[in-house]
């Protein structure tokens, strides 16, 4: 868009809504909330920073090559603590007998793998709603003027 | 009367089948594809309500650990089942939407009976 | 003519709908089908067992791990599908693909 108020606060409040979305995401052990609805809220300030600025600055910011990062590392690192729970004792995706810390219930280092298992869902589900929006809008891309108006 | 009692007890419920219903006329009836992808979307939406609602329990508090010892929680099992359902419903929305992206660039028009017609002339054509 | 037909059946289908919700245990207190033993379980000893504060969070990712790991790769299939139909080859010049 070319309007100067639209855009300047935009770039005032993306900044909060990330630093919200991953407060959610890192707290999902103690306050309502976790992985999916905390990677949905950083999704949509992504998606609002597409819809401000166009599609070809917004894909130097997140490109085709970050996404196919982000959506193969998910799955192998939730698998990845699933196998370090099978080698250490017996079971696939453990959380006591594995040997994970779990610490005074409450604190913000606590709960053994369940935070870590949050950050992974967030961030694949952050890349999935980003990802999904750029395809679907790529279509009205032609070359005498880039970006959407 | 009883009958009212009865009705105001259960209103989760009747306002969940109610969404459903709504939904599923707007799939019949209207003639737009985006119209009835949406009505799919309503129908998802209303099942994720009756769920909830059947988890409720008489002057319960949100499942996080209290100090009081003798509260009544609600039922987490199923708030925990619809995550995965609003997942599901998420996917098969956004696949059919790009479907019909590709079916406007096909024919030219998204209305049922005119990609009747031009699809039965197209079987003739050939 | 049909139309009022079709508001007619789905009015009859809600007068249905309606008449066997009655017949469900309102609001429950505990002593309704949906409140069994797993439930008590898992609030009696989520926090032993995980040391989460959120019993919906312990129940997602350590009782139930399996099919949170299942709707990842829901996620996952879902931007391929999305991907192989949106996004098209362009063949270049002078290659056979």
């Amino acid at each position: 868009m070319d309007d100067r108020i639209v855009k300047s606060i935009t770039r005032l409040v993306i900044p909060f809504i990330q630093l919200y979305g991953i407060f959610i995401i890192l707290h999902g052990h103690i306050t309502p909330g976790g992985g999916f609805s905390g990677g949905t809220l950083i999704g949509t300030s992504l998606i609002l920073y597409t819809l401000v600025f166009g599609l070809l600055p917004s894909k130097k910011k997140f490109s085709h090559r970050m996404s196919q990062i982000a959506e193969s590392g998910g799955i192998v690192i939730y698998v990845g603590i699933g196998l370090i729970g099978l080698f250490l004792s017996g079971q696939f995706l453990t959380n006591l007998d594995a040997g994970f810390p779990i610490g005074e219930p409450g604190e913000l280092f606590s709960a053994g793998m369940i935070p870590l298992l949050m950050i992974t869902i967030g961030i694949k589900v952050a890349s999935t709603m980003v990802s999904l929006f750029h395809l679907l809008i790529e279509g009205d891309l032609d070359a005498d003027h880039p970006g959407i108006r | 009367m009883q009958i009212i009692q009865a009705f105001v007890d259960h209103i989760n419920f009747i306002g969940a089948v109610a969404l459903f219903l709504i939904g599923l006329h707007t799939v019949v009836t209207k003639k737009n594809l985006i119209k009835r992808i949406m009505g799919l979307n309503i129908m998802g939406t209303s099942i994720f309500l009756f769920l909830v609602a059947i988890g409720n329990v008489t002057g319960g508090v949100p499942p996080i650990l209290q100090q009081d010892p003798n509260v009544n929680y609600i039922n987490p099992i199923p708030s925990v089942l619809i995550l995965t359902g609003i997942v599901v419903v998420v996917s098969m929305t956004v696949y059919s939407l790009s479907l019909t992206i590709k079916i406007y660039e096909m024919y030219g028009t998204i209305n049922q009976d005119e990609l009747t017609h031009l699809i039965r002339e197209e079987e003739i054509h050939d | 003519m049909k139309k009022h037909l079709l508001s007619l059946l789905f009015l009859i289908f809600f007068g249905i709908l309606v008449y066997s919700i009655m017949e469900m245990p309102t609001m429950q207190n505990q002593d309704a089908p949906s409140y069994n033993e797993v439930t008590e379980y898992y609030i009696k000893n989520a926090v032993n067992d995980t040391g989460s504060v959120n019993f919906i969070s312990a129940i997602l990712a350590d009782y139930r791990g399996f099919d949170t790991l299942g709707e990842t790769i829901v996620l996952f299939t879902s931007v391929i599908a999305v991907a192989s139909v949106l996004r098209t080859v362009k063949k270049k010049e002078g290659e056979d693909y």
